[in-house]
């Protein structure tokens, strides 16, 4: 007989899922942080994207609606970039992100003290724990980024529309825009992730005798 | 069973609780050996060391000094795998407070312990549906944990401990929380399932109820054994009680 305890993979996305569902306005407050830090980053990036397609067609109307819109464009320049003030807002606004997520995980972790106490007294291993936890974050990660940068898009595009007109249409610089929000995605993902490690880990070194202490 | 083999030693165990300023001794040498197939009962007042020598047992923490051996293996030696193995395949546990997994089903909850063990899905299903009407709760497999009372909980919880056949059961006060009536139904449940898989039980508890079907009482006072009674002690004694 092999001394081997295992949790499938398969299993273990169920178990998240599941977790994430009866739990599911928790995940909603966690996920809403995600939404909006990805939205702002993805709507700024965006509405970078589309003035500097703007400046760079050369045209002289674009270029004085974009100077009245408040780019600051010296005489020469042929692109844009984001400032270092909105670079440090983005950044901040990551960071904030970052924080509540660890903050609304520890709370889970702490809330489901019993539960993995429980789970390591039926036999699961550590990485058993954090793979759960891990992978609640991911599907969170995953709703919250994809949310978040399509909500950026659309409002880089409105704002857009309502600054410049219907003339940028039809030079929407489309593979740019998606690429922006595809990093956007992807780097909420990675802050999803980067926050639930701590908790996740705290959460594995559990000793199983918590199970068993009758004050909750 | 012909020989009796024992299912768990215990050979001096103390264990210390270091508190900083000063140091607890909760048990002070404690000899114990626990035949197989046995209901057995600890008892003894709250503060008397029942609970740190049941975890000790259940593998749930490790004596300061002495050695606890379950099934010939000193869980001292075991590493992190082997001792998840042991939790998983050779102990059942049964807690004060249920503890189902409050976002699984009744059936998810019976089959958690085997999908751990490696059983396919298909078969655990199979067994955890058995199991559920062993224990009385059939057609209640998709109720979550709050959509049962106390005592269907307790008994989701016992075909939890029994889904992998274990050799031992543990029971830290698995009557605590429950009414007189639903207590005794627990205790022949877990009773009937001694006898009919032979399975040792242990279980930690200040019910006198259990008493009645225990084959065997350990008495632990002060942090050691105050003494060890068999069936047939028992039975003057409770009888001497309830006259």
């Amino acid at each position: 007989m092999s001394h081997l305890v295992v949790l499938p993979w398969k299993q273990s996305l169920i178990m998240s899922y599941k977790s994430i569902r009866s739990r599911f306005f928790r995940s909603l407050v966690t996920t809403l942080t995600l939404v909006l830090a990805v939205s702002f980053l993805a709507y700024s990036q965006i509405s970078l994207d589309i003035a500097d397609r703007m400046l760079a067609t050369g045209d002289s109307d674009m270029h004085r609606s974009l100077l009245q819109s408040g780019y600051d464009i010296l005489p020469g320049d042929t692109s844009l970039s984001s400032s270092p003030k909105q670079r440090w807002i983005v950044i901040l606004s990551l960071l904030v992100c970052v924080v509540g997520i660890i903050n609304a995980q520890l709370m889970s972790v702490t809330e489901r003290f019993r539960e993995i106490g429980t789970m390591k007294c039926l036999g699961a291993l550590d990485r058993f724990i954090v793979r759960i936890f891990v992978m609640e974050a991911a599907i969170q990660g995953l709703a919250g980024s994809v949310t978040g940068a399509v909500l950026g898009a659309v409002t880089a595009f409105a704002g857009a529309l309502l600054r410049f007109g219907t003339d940028i249409i039809p030079i929407l610089p489309w593979q740019t825009i998606f690429s922006s929000s595809l990093v956007a995605t992807a780097t909420g993902i990675g802050l999803s992730l980067l926050g639930v490690l701590y908790p996740a880990m705290m959460a594995a070194r559990m000793q199983p005798v918590e199970a068993m202490r009758v004050e909750q | 069973m012909t020989d009796k083999k024992q299912i768990v030693r215990v050979t001096d165990v103390t264990k210390d609780f270091d508190l900083g300023k000063i140091v607890v001794k909760v048990l002070k040498g404690i000899d114990l050996e626990i035949e197989t197939g046995k209901y057995v009962s600890i008892m003894g007042p709250s503060g008397s060391g029942k609970s740190t020598l049941f975890n000790m047992i259940g593998g749930l923490d490790k004596p300061t000094e002495g050695k606890v051996f379950i099934d010939e293996v000193d869980i001292a030696q075991l590493d992190a795998y082997e001792l998840a193995w042991l939790r998983c395949r050779k102990i059942g546990y049964i807690f004060q407070t249920f503890n189902l997994i409050p976002v699984m089903t009744a059936l998810e909850n019976v089959t958690l312990p085997m999908t751990f063990a490696g059983t396919p899905n298909e078969a655990s299903i199979q067994r955890g549906m058995k199991l559920l009407a062993q224990v009385g709760l059939e057609g209640r497999h998709a109720h979550r944990p709050a959509e049962l009372s106390g005592g269907q909980q307790q008994r989701v919880a016992v075909a939890r401990a029994l889904a992998n056949s274990p050799a031992i059961i543990l029971a830290d006060e698995p009557t605590g929380n429950l009414d007189l009536k639903t207590g005794e139904e627990i205790i022949s449940l877990l009773k009937e399932m001694s006898d009919q898989q032979g399975v040792t039980v242990i279980s930690a508890t200040h019910d006198y109820k259990m008493l009645n079907v225990s084959d065997q009482v350990i008495w632990i006072r002060d942090g050691r054994v105050d003494k060890i009674q068999d069936r047939d002690e028992l039975e003057i004694h409770t009888g001497g009680m309830s006259s």
